[in-house]
C-alpha cells in the first residue's frame, strides 16, 4: 500500500495527536477510556509512518506551519529519535490497554489520568522531535508537570508527599538546564542544536553551560546520588503512572542529556568535557550497586521495582567513559539497547506489581501466598521482564548489556565489565526474591480478587516484547543508523539548513 | 560596569539567592516563592544578556523566549499551590515529610 502522507506529516501527528486526545479526554470524561485508547493505536501507527519514511528518506527536519526557526519550531528524527518514540508508543499503547480496567474502580482517578497521560505522551514526542533548546525547555517542563500531577493521583498523603519533592526536584533540573540555555544564547546567539554544535568552542560559557544543563539532567534522571526522589514518586504512584515514569519519563531526559552530549559537547577540548565521562561511569557504576542493594533490601513489591529502576539508570551512563576512543558507537548502541529494553520490562514489572495488587490489596513481597499458581500470567509477565533485566538471554537486556561488556572488553576496561556483571547478579536477587515468595504459600492463606484478563495480558505483551527485542537487533540497527547520530553530531539533517544560511551570509555583502 | 555585567550580576544574585532560600525554607509556599525568584533570575539572564552589541536593537528571540518561560513558570506555580493545598488537606503539613511508609 503507498504510503499517503509523508514523514514530516507523521512527524507533526506525533505531536498533535496525543495534544488534541487530552484535551477530548479532558472535556468528554466519559469517552476517556476509548478517546485514549483510539489516540494510542493512532500514535503507534504514526510512529510506524514516521519510521518508515526515515528508513526509506534519511533524517527528517520540518518546519511546522512553514515557519522557520528561530521563531517558528522546527521538528527533527534520525535514528536516535526514532527508537525512543518506538519504544514510546509501544509501552504507552501497553499502559492504555491496562488503565482502563485497572482505573475501573477509580473512576475519579481515571478522569484525570487520561488528559495528564496524553499530555505527558505529547511532551515526549515532542522532546524527541525538538529541533532546539528552548523547545526543548518547554517539552521538558510540561514532562515535569504532568509527571508530577500524575504521581498525586491517588491522593494519598504519601504519594502527595511524594509528588510535590519530585515537582521541586524537576522544577530544579528544568530551572538550571534552561540556565545553561541562556549562557550558550549569549554566547553563540542561537539554540538550534545544529548550529551551535557548529560555533560551540571549548572556554567558560560551554563549561559553565554544560555544569549547569548536566546537573539539572542528572537530577531528572535520577542518577546516584540524585536518585533520592525516584523511589517515593515510582512506589506510591498509581501502576500505570510508575510504569510510564520508570519506563519512559526517566528515559526522556537521558535521551536530552545523550542528545546534548553527543550533538554539543563530546567534541569539546577542555578539562571538563574529558573529566565528565568518567565522572558519569563511576556514578552509574554507583547507582548500579547501590540501587541493587536497596532493591533486594525492600519488602514492598513496587520499591523493589523502583530502586531496580535507580540501579538500571546506572547502566545508561556506563557507556560515557566508553566512547571517547575506538569501539565506542558499540557502547552507545549498548545502552540504547538497554534503555529499550529497560522500558518494556520495566513497564512490564510495574503493571504486573499493579496486578498482583488488585489481587492481594497489598504489595508486600512475603505476603504474595502462591500468586505463581493463582495469577500465572501476570506473575509469567514479571519473570519475563526481570530475565530481561537480569541480563539473560534471549532478552533484549542480554543484548544491550553484552555490547556493553564488548565494549568494556575491548578498551580494558575491566572495573566497568565487572559492575556490568556484579549488578547482573543482584538483579538475579531481587528477581528471584520475589519469585521465591509468589510460589510460597503463607501461613494465613489470603483471599485473592479476580484481576482482568486486560491488565493480564497487557504486561504479559510488554513482558514478551521485552524478550522478543533480543531477536530484533538485525532490524534495530539500520534504523539507528539514520542520520547517524553517534557519528557525526546531527550535522546530516542541518546541511541544508547550514548551506542556506551560508549563502545568505555570502551573498549580503 | 556594562549594563551586560549588571545584568548577569543581578541574574546569578537572583538564581543564588533563590537557591539558597530553597535549601534551607521549610515552608512549602516559601520554596515556592524560591522558585519564583529563580526563574526571574534566569529570565533577567537570557534577556539581559542577549542584547550584545551595544546600540544594536535588541534581539526579540530571547524576549520570545522569556515569555514562553514565565507562562511555564505560571503553570508550574500554579500546579505547586495545589498540590500544596491538597497535601495540607490530607496531613495537616505544610512542609514535605520524610518519604517513610505513612501507610
Amino acid at each position: 500500500m503507498p504510503m499517503p502522507l509523508s514523514g514530516a506529516e507523521w512527524a507533526a501527528a506525533l505531536v498533535f495527536v496525543p495534544l488534541l486526545a487530552a484535551l477530548a479526554c479532558f472535556l468528554v470524561p466519559r469517552a476517556a477510556n476509548w478517546l485514549g485508547l483510539l489516540a494510542a493505536t493512532l500514535i503507534l501507527f504514526a510512529t510506524l509512518g514516521l519510521v518508515r519514511g526515515l528508513l526509506g528518506d534519511g533524517p527528517l527536519r520540518v518546519a511546522v506551519g512553514a515557519w522557520a526557526a528561530p521563531l517558528g519550531i522546527d521538528l527533527v528524527a534520525d535514528g536516535l529519535s526514532a527508537v525512543l518514540l518506538l519504544m514510546t508508543a509501544l509501552v504507552g499503547l501497553g499502559v492504555s490497554a491496562f488503565a482502563p480496567a485497572y482505573f475501573a474502580e477509580h473512576s475519579e482517578q481515571r478522569r484525570w489520568f487520561w488528559p495528564l497521560w496524553l499530555l505527558l505522551w505529547t511532551a515526549l514526542n515532542g522532546l524527541y522531535l525538538a529541533a532546539d533548546l528552548f523547545n526543548l525547555y518547554v517539552m521538558l517542563e510540561l514532562l515535569g508537570l504532568s509527571a508530577a500531577a500524575l504521581t498525586a493521583l491517588s491522593g494519598s498523603a504519601t504519594a502527595l508527599n511524594a509528588a510535590m519533592r519530585y515537582l521541586f526536584v524537576s522544577l530544579l533540573g528544568s530551572a538550571a538546564y534552561l540556565l545553561g540555555v541562556a549562557l550558550l544564547y549569549h554566547g553563540y546567539g542561537t539554540v538550534d542544536m545544529v548550529l551551535l554544535g557548529e560555533r560551540l568552542e571549548a572556554g567558560a560559557v560551554a563549561s559553565a553551560a554544560l555544569l549547569a544543563m548536566v546537573a539539572g539532567l542528572l537530577l531528572k534522571t535520577a542518577l546516584w546520588p540524585f536518585h533520592f526522589w525516584l523511589a517515593p514518586a515510582h512506589g506510591s504512584a498509581p501502576a500505570p503512572v510508575s510504569a510510564l515514569l520508570s519506563a519512559l519519563v526517566i528515559k526522556a531526559s537521558f535521551y536530552l542529556l545523550l542528545r546534548l552530549w553527543l550533538a554539543l559537547f563530546s567534541g569539546l577540548a577542555g578539562l571538563l568535557p574529558t573529566l565528565l565521562p568518567e565522572l558519569l561511569g563511576l556514578l552509574g557504576a554507583a547507582a548500579i550497586l547501590w540501587g541493587s542493594v536497596q532493591a533486594l533490601r525492600q519488602r514492598r513489591l513496587k520499591l523493589l521495582i523502583a530502586y531496580s529502576t535507580v540501579a538500571q539508570v546506572g547502566y545508561l551512563f556506563l557507556a560515557f567513559p566508553l566512547t571517547g576512543v575506538q569501539a565506542g558507537e558499540i557502547a552507545w548502541r549498548a545502552v540504547l539497547y538497554l534503555a529499550l529494553a529497560h522500558g518494556l520490562a520495566k513497564a512490564a514489572m510495574f503493571l504486573s506489581a499493579g496486578g498482583l495488587l488488585r489481587f492481594a490489596g497489598h504489595d508486600r513481597i512475603a505476603d504474595l501466598d502462591r500468586a505463581a499458581q493463582r495469577l500465572p500470567l501476570t506473575l509469567t509477565a514479571f519473570v519475563l521482564g526481570g530475565v530481561s533485566i537480569m541480563g539473560l538471554p534471549p532478552s533484549g537486556g542480554f543484548i544491550g548489556k553484552w555490547l556493553l561488556l564488548e565494549a568494556a572488553f575491548t578498551q580494558g576496561r575491566w572495573g566497568l565489565a565487572l559492575v556490568v556483571l556484579v549488578g547482573g547478579i543482584l538483579a538475579a536477587g531481587y528477581v528471584f526474591k520475589v519469585i521465591g515468595y509468589a510460589f510460597t504459600a503463607t501461613k494465613i492463606a489470603q483471599e485473592g480478587e479476580a484481576v482482568p484478563l486486560a491488565m493480564q495480558w497487557s504486561a504479559l505483551l510488554l513482558a514478551f516484547g521485552a524478550i522478543l527485542l533480543g531477536f530484533a537487533a538485525p532490524w534495530f540497527w539500520p534504523l539507528l543508523e539514520v542520520g547517524a547520530p553517534f557519528a557525526a553530531p546531527l550535522a546530516e539533517i542541518g546541511t541544508e539548513a547550514i548551506a542556506e544560511v551560508g549563502a545568505v551570509s555570502e551573498a549580503a555583502p | 560596569m556594562t549594563s551586560v555585567l549588571v545584568f548577569a550580576l543581578a541574574g546569578v544574585g537572583l538564581i543564588v539567592l533563590g537557591f539558597y532560600a530553597l535549601l534551607v525554607q521549610r515552608h512549602l509556599l516559601r520554596k515556592v516563592l524560591a522558585f519564583n525568584v529563580i526563574s526571574s533570575g534566569i529570565f533577567l539572564l537570557l534577556a539581559g544578556l542577549a542584547r550584545r552589541a551595544p546600540g544594536a536593537e535588541p534581539d526579540p528571540v530571547p524576549q520570545a523566549m522569556v515569555l514562553t518561560g514565565i507562562v511555564v513558570a505560571v503553570a508550574a506555580t500554579a500546579l505547586a499551590l495545589a498540590m500544596i493545598q491538597a497535601l495540607r488537606a490530607a496531613t495537616g503539613r505544610t512542609w514535605l515529610g520524610d518519604d517513610g511508609d505513612e501507610e
